[in-house]
């Protein structure tokens, strides 16, 4: 509502249909209270559990700080790690390294298979430098049947025919998913083949014929991010892909575009930017603010250059 | 020629400290006789609760979201044009006008030229301007682009404020007698106390454009100085908790410092929920707090506020 010099009947200006929007508005505004009702019973109706990949060297610096945020939002939390602490831990029959990641999913996989099978209908694999917000999760996730084999996260088409999700982003197995990716190692279908975790993940899926969902909101925009916010936020002028869009499955954006209103993760999240993101995210708020994107409403303002949102 | 020598030297030294006493004086407030309400050391402004505001009524409600209207004076510098770019493209569009005041013409720059190197001169007159061209705004907010402002927060804070009665809001501190507002983490008027303050620039004895005091004085605190005259004292802007709302620091600076204190808990000991100013961030960490402020949130928290804020017409990253 800007005013100009020049036009100092602006009071007139806002019209009558935004008056009855205020007044409509106002009329279903009953409860004094921050409504988180809607919020819990997604928790109920969508069971997620949550693991996150780490190790002894990153519990204090890294760990700690998403057990103090994000990750008892889950409705289960494990924190996957070559040896059982007080963390808690779980302790993997594995080792450190950058090159025991695949094995260190595998293994994690089996153990909530093993020990947690009816506890979920979908399971979260995270970074320890992730930041996850598990409310828009949940949501996208609603949506999705969990006895179907499907998988989602940030979309990468190279090396995997029907691509594959990025592992800093986080990716979110269905039951059935899960269930076909042990049954892919019972079987020997799906080996340890490579070191590259998430690659390597996405051609078992593939092999198991799990399907590679479309995670973008309604408006076409992505949720899960494999870098911080900064990286796709800043309003750039028209180029071709920079380097880190490059393996990106669909057309990726920049500028306010990148990102839902609903965004579910950024990656290479570390102490301070946890925090931050937390506060930005569950705290601090513009009073009465009505915000623009609403993927319930019936009416959504449509833009011209949408692309057809698919499911989910 | 001794005796003509010390004498001269007694006379200068006399002089000197004449003179050092008169300016001494003269950058003293005259002695204001306090009355009861300066009695009360420390003058706080809290954001109303919402049982307040369910006493108002519905009309009430709505013509209240209309009715706190925000003028923006923002304080640029044609060297750092990028700030000014900035502010322009995030926070600035959420006030009901933004006007940009710079201390010189560039042609890159929208602003309206001062001409004008001093500091306080340049608030003097950007202040003088943005009353003269109010229009029916009451709330004026004057801050430099390397703040970040929350404009919906100011304007739940002085809701149930009449811009009538003289108003002088932000974070405050205390230099001896002096109690003023922190420029860095923005200025909050009422259109009385804008009113009272032009009225006083008038007098050139009180309240001149250029300092004359042998030590020059920040203008925030000439800013407080002249208020002061007029009977305006600075409030302190906090949450109904008492957290401050106007911050001189940056969401992660005050990350920081929590943590450095091991606070049990990090975010909730940071800055509260409805703050309204932060600052020394970057251009790009302005851009990534829009998305941050009025995009991300989490699918089914849902806030059942008083009032209505609608998005700006023709804005993208909000």
């Amino acid at each position: 509502m800007e005013l100009t010099p020049n036009n100092p009947h602006t009071e007139e200006n806002y019209s009558i249909s935004k008056l009855h929007l205020v007044h409509s508005t106002i009329t279903t505004l009953k409860s004094k209270l921050k409504n988180r009702s809607v919020a819990a019973n997604l928790s109920q109706k969508v069971r997620l559990l949550c693991w996150i990949m780490t190790g002894p060297k990153n519990l204090e610096s890294r760990t700690k700080h998403i057990r103090a945020t994000w990750a008892n939002r889950c409705n289960k939390i494990l924190y996957m790690s070559s040896v059982e602490t007080e963390f808690p831990t779980v302790g993997l029959n594995v080792t450190e390294g950058r090159d025991q990641l695949y094995w260190k999913t595998i293994r994690a996989f089996q153990y909530i298979y093993q020990h947690h099978r009816n506890d979920y209908d979908w399971v979260l694999k995270a970074d320890d430098d992730t930041f996850v917000v598990i409310e828009n999760l949940r949501y996208t996730l609603s949506k999705q049947d969990p006895e179907k084999p499907v998988y989602f996260g940030r979309r990468f088409r190279p090396f995997v025919h029907q691509g594959y999700m990025s592992g800093g982003a986080g990716y979110v197995l269905s039951k059935e998913a899960v269930r076909r990716f042990i049954e892919g190692f019972d079987m020997a279908k799906c080996t340890h083949f490579s070191i590259i975790e998430d690659m390597a993940l996405g051609k078992c899926m593939e092999t198991m014929g799990v399907e590679p969902g479309d995670s973008r909101d309604v408006k076409g925009r992505q949720t899960f991010h494999p870098y911080p916010p900064d990286k796709y936020l800043i309003k750039k002028p028209p180029r071709k892909r920079p380097w880190f869009l490059l393996y990106d499955y669909y057309k990726p954006r920049e500028g306010p575009e990148c990102c839902s209103d609903h965004t579910v993760s950024f990656h290479y999240i570390y102490n301070v930017q946890m925090y931050m993101l937390e506060y930005l995210t569950y705290n601090l708020r513009p009073y009465g603010y009505q915000y623009r994107y609403n993927p319930d409403s019936a009416g959504t303002e449509s833009e011209s250059n949408t692309p057809t949102p698919v499911s989910a | 020629m001794l005796s003509e020598g010390s004498s001269f030297m007694k006379g200068m030294a006399l002089g000197g400290i004449f003179c050092l006493l008169l300016s001494l004086l003269g950058s003293f407030t005259p002695g204001m006789q306090s009355s009861p309400e300066d009695q009360h050391h420390h003058h706080h402004i809290k954001a109303p609760t919402n049982d307040e505001l369910q006493s108002l009524s519905e009309p009430q409600m709505v013509e209240l979201s209309q009715k706190v209207r925000v003028y923006c004076v923002i304080m640029v510098q044609p060297k750092v044009l990028v700030y000014w770019a900035t502010a322009k493209d995030t926070w600035g569009k959420h006030c009901d006008q933004a006007v940009f005041y710079s201390s010189e013409s560039a042609k890159a720059l929208e602003a309206v030229d001062l001409n004008e190197q001093d500091e306080w001169a340049k608030l003097h007159k950007a202040l003088k301007h943005a009353y003269d061209n109010s229009g029916d705004l009451r709330w004026f907010f004057v801050a430099r682009p390397t703040t970040f402002a929350i404009i919906e927060n100011l304007k739940y804070l002085v809701l149930a404020k009449d811009p009538n009665e003289p108003f002088y809001i932000g974070h405050t501190v205390k230099s001896g007698e002096l109690e003023y507002v922190e420029y860095e983490s923005g200025i909050v008027l009422s259109y009385e106390a804008l009113r009272r303050l032009v009225n006083v620039f008038k007098d050139g004895e009180k309240c001149p454009e250029r300092g004359r005091s042998l030590w020059k004085l920040s203008e925030e605190k000439q800013l407080a100085i002249c208020l002061k005259y007029t009977g305006v004292f600075a409030e302190n802007g906090e949450d109904t908790q008492g957290k401050g709302l106007f911050n001189s620091k940056s969401v992660g600076s005050l990350i920081e410092d929590g943590m450095s204190k091991n606070s049990l808990d990090v975010v909730e000991g940071c800055c509260s929920d409805l703050a309204i100013t932060f600052s020394g961030m970057s251009p790009n960490q302005m851009q990534v707090m829009m998305f941050g402020v009025y995009r991300l949130r989490p699918y089914g928290h849902n806030f059942h506020d008083s009032l209505i804020f609608l998005p700006p017409d023709g804005s993208d990253n909000d």
